[in-house]
């Protein structure tokens, strides 16, 4: 029995029953060690509010085309880090970024840098589905309209909303609120909504913990089908649902200084499979097999 | 018989029965209960007597009675000035606070960062909610009437300066504090789940204000808003002092025209008008001061209605 299997026999808090052919999902173990130039390079990336460290010395790579998981305890910093990447973190005033994150070589924190040009490009979908209070329709349309998009929507909004595995089911109350839907379509409604801007990279932040397990399995098998088209990185503290979709995996972990301050930090790096099978730190062996966490 | 045991059933219903706890509860509710009612019997009490007071102007005048101007006259006196005074006014308030107080509000909720400077300017907001209007009438006497005096507007001569634009200023001075604070408390309710999804696909800070946090916060905007007018419409104090008219004697020229009314003619309002039939020596004015009262609740509901209704329709509108 290898590593993989037996952590997936162990129920965890979260989400004990594991999807029905989540195996078949199985992303491609056979992730190329690849030296192209990443989409995103990550370098001694740390994070503050305020005075209090949340993230120290990242580094990490983002290739393209590939999903990579962030994974790890409560308050390690994932979503922080994630949060990075579209300079979602500027929304906190008392946030502070070090190191640099290169995206296509450019550093997105470069003072000419526009925090909204960023977001346009790499879309974000929340922990908790947040669709506009409007129509299913406007909520799609959103960002395309504000990115100076004029015309008929129709198509965009067909395509979008048929990526995201939602188009069968709405497709007769596109002018309904947003809000009428169930927890899991109003998450694949988010998901059109992100990818409707045409993105280059989704950004996904534990998008599954409010779903129930089947709602959970069409995420996944969405995941799956969308990093065709896109580069993703998802966070997540489910640590089957990392071995089910991501190609590559980042173990983040925390410490505890003596004042109680807690600082999350970059445990491990790796192809999932041999992150699952064969970890080199035994942090994250203790991790993944439920010793700790 | 000997004592047997006692079965489930007996020790299950003494257990189960009323005890002290349970009329303590009633005891609480009934005495909550009593003091909301006896608020609500006083405020009956009063409509009652205002109303009783009331009808013998209404039945031998009807309502020609809001239509007909002041006059030292009891069978002659009306209150059209009152009428029109108030609702120029409050219209007075509701263009000059409301957008000065939505702008103020979004500028302090939405864009200021969080500094010492911001948190100084919120508790002096709050402060000057607090502050009695009858400092807002000295502010008024001082900085708008004697301002429109010296030479603002050059027909004001013949009032000195004691027109409508010096009371709805005054008034919107007055109210300006508890708008911004009633605003804000309404944007600070919409939850930041909406800001972040619409930052998310790369919109920028105006357009997530006007597209998404806006529209969600109006109609507790419009809540604030209709609460803030409502006081406007019964101050007194502030007007005395900023120069509104309080006698019978009160003529309006009839070629004064719109701005004319504005700023060259006097003005009263109906709480003003109250108070002045209230301070009458004859006894026939307790009549007309209860019918004034009728007329300015009335006024008041309506502006309330109307802004709820509204309010309701747009809600309506949002869950599409």
């Amino acid at each position: 029995m290898t590593m993989v299997d037996e952590i997936r026999a162990t129920p965890s808090e979260s989400e004990s029953s594991e999807p029905v052919g989540a195996r078949d999902q199985r992303a491609n173990p056979e992730v190329p060690a690849s030296t192209s130039q990443p989409v995103f390079d990550v370098e001694g990336l740390s994070v503050h509010y305020g005075s209090f460290r949340a993230v120290k010395d990242v580094t990490l790579p983002i290739r393209e085309h590939e999903i990579t998981a962030l994974i790890g305890p409560s308050g390690c910093g994932k979503s922080t880090v994630l949060r990075c990447f579209n300079r979602m973190n500027d929304l906190i005033e008392s946030a502070r970024v070090g190191g640099s994150v290169r995206y296509h070589g450019v550093d997105l924190y470069g003072d000419d840098v526009d925090p909204v040009e960023v977001r346009r490009r790499i879309g974000m979908v929340f922990q908790k589905p947040n669709p506009f209070p409007k129509s299913i329709y406007e909520n799609i349309v959103f960002g395309p309209k504000i990115a100076g998009q004029r015309g008929n929507f129709d198509d965009l909004v067909e395509e979008s909303l048929t990526k995201a595995a939602l188009w069968d089911e709405v497709k007769d109350k596109l002018k309904d609120s947003a809000l009428a839907l169930s927890g899991g379509q109003q998450q694949r409604l988010c998901i059109a909504r992100a990818i409707a801007t045409n993105p280059d990279v989704v950004l996904m932040d534990e998008p599954c913990s409010a779903l129930d397990p089947i709602a959970t399995l069409r995420i996944e098998e969405l995941m799956l089908e969308l990093k065709k088209d896109y580069t993703i990185i998802i966070v997540t503290h489910n640590m089957q649902q990392a071995a089910r979709v991501s190609d590559r995996t980042a173990f983040f972990s925390v410490d505890v200084n003596d004042g109680g301050q807690r600082t999350g930090r970059l445990v491990e790096f790796d192809v999932t499979d041999k992150m699952f099978t064969s970890p080199t730190e035994t942090e994250t062996e203790q991790y993944i097999t439920g010793r700790f966490g | 018989m000997a004592l047997s045991a006692p079965t489930a059933t007996e020790v299950v219903a003494v257990s189960l029965v009323r005890g002290r706890r349970s009329w303590l509860n009633a005891g609480i509710t009934g005495a909550l209960f009593f003091t909301l009612l006896s608020s609500l019997i006083i405020l009956i009490t009063l409509l009652a007597d205002t109303i009783a007071k009331a009808m013998p102007v209404f039945q031998e005048r009807g309502l020609s009675f809001v239509f007909t101007g002041l006059s030292s006259r009891v069978e002659t006196a009306g209150i059209v000035q009152g009428v029109i005074g108030s609702l120029a006014l409050t219209a007075f308030v509701i263009v000059v606070a409301f957008p000065l107080g939505t702008a103020a509000a979004i500028f302090l909720e939405e864009y200021a960062r969080d500094s010492r400077w911001t948190r100084f300017i919120n508790a002096n907001i709050r402060n000057l909610a607090g502050v009695p209007s009858i400092v807002y009438g000295i502010l008024g006497l001082f900085l708008f009437v004697k301002l429109i005096n010296q030479g603002l507007f050059d027909i004001a001569a013949g009032i000195s300066g004691r027109n409508l634009v010096a009371g709805g200023l005054t008034l919107s001075v007055l109210v300006l504090p508890i708008m911004i604070i009633t605003t804000a408390e309404a944007l600070r309710a919409v939850p930041s789940s909406i800001r972040e999804a619409s930052f998310g696909v790369g919109a920028t800070k105006w357009e997530t204000i006007r597209s998404h946090v806006l529209p969600v916060a109006l109609p507790a905007m419009l809540t604030g808003a209709v609460l803030t007018v409502s006081r406007a419409f019964g101050e007194t104090a502030p007007l005395l002092l900023a120069g509104a008219v309080l006698s019978q004697y009160f003529s309006v020229s009839a070629d004064a025209g719109f701005f004319g009314l504005l700023t060259d003619q006097p003005y009263t309002a109906l709480p003003l008008i109250i108070y002045n039939f209230a301070r009458q020596p004859e006894a026939e004015f307790i009549q007309l001061t209860a019918a004034s009262i009728l007329v300015l609740l009335v006024m008041l509901l309506s502006v309330n209605a109307i802004a709820i209704l509204a309010r309701d329709r747009m809600e309506e509108k949002r869950k599409i």
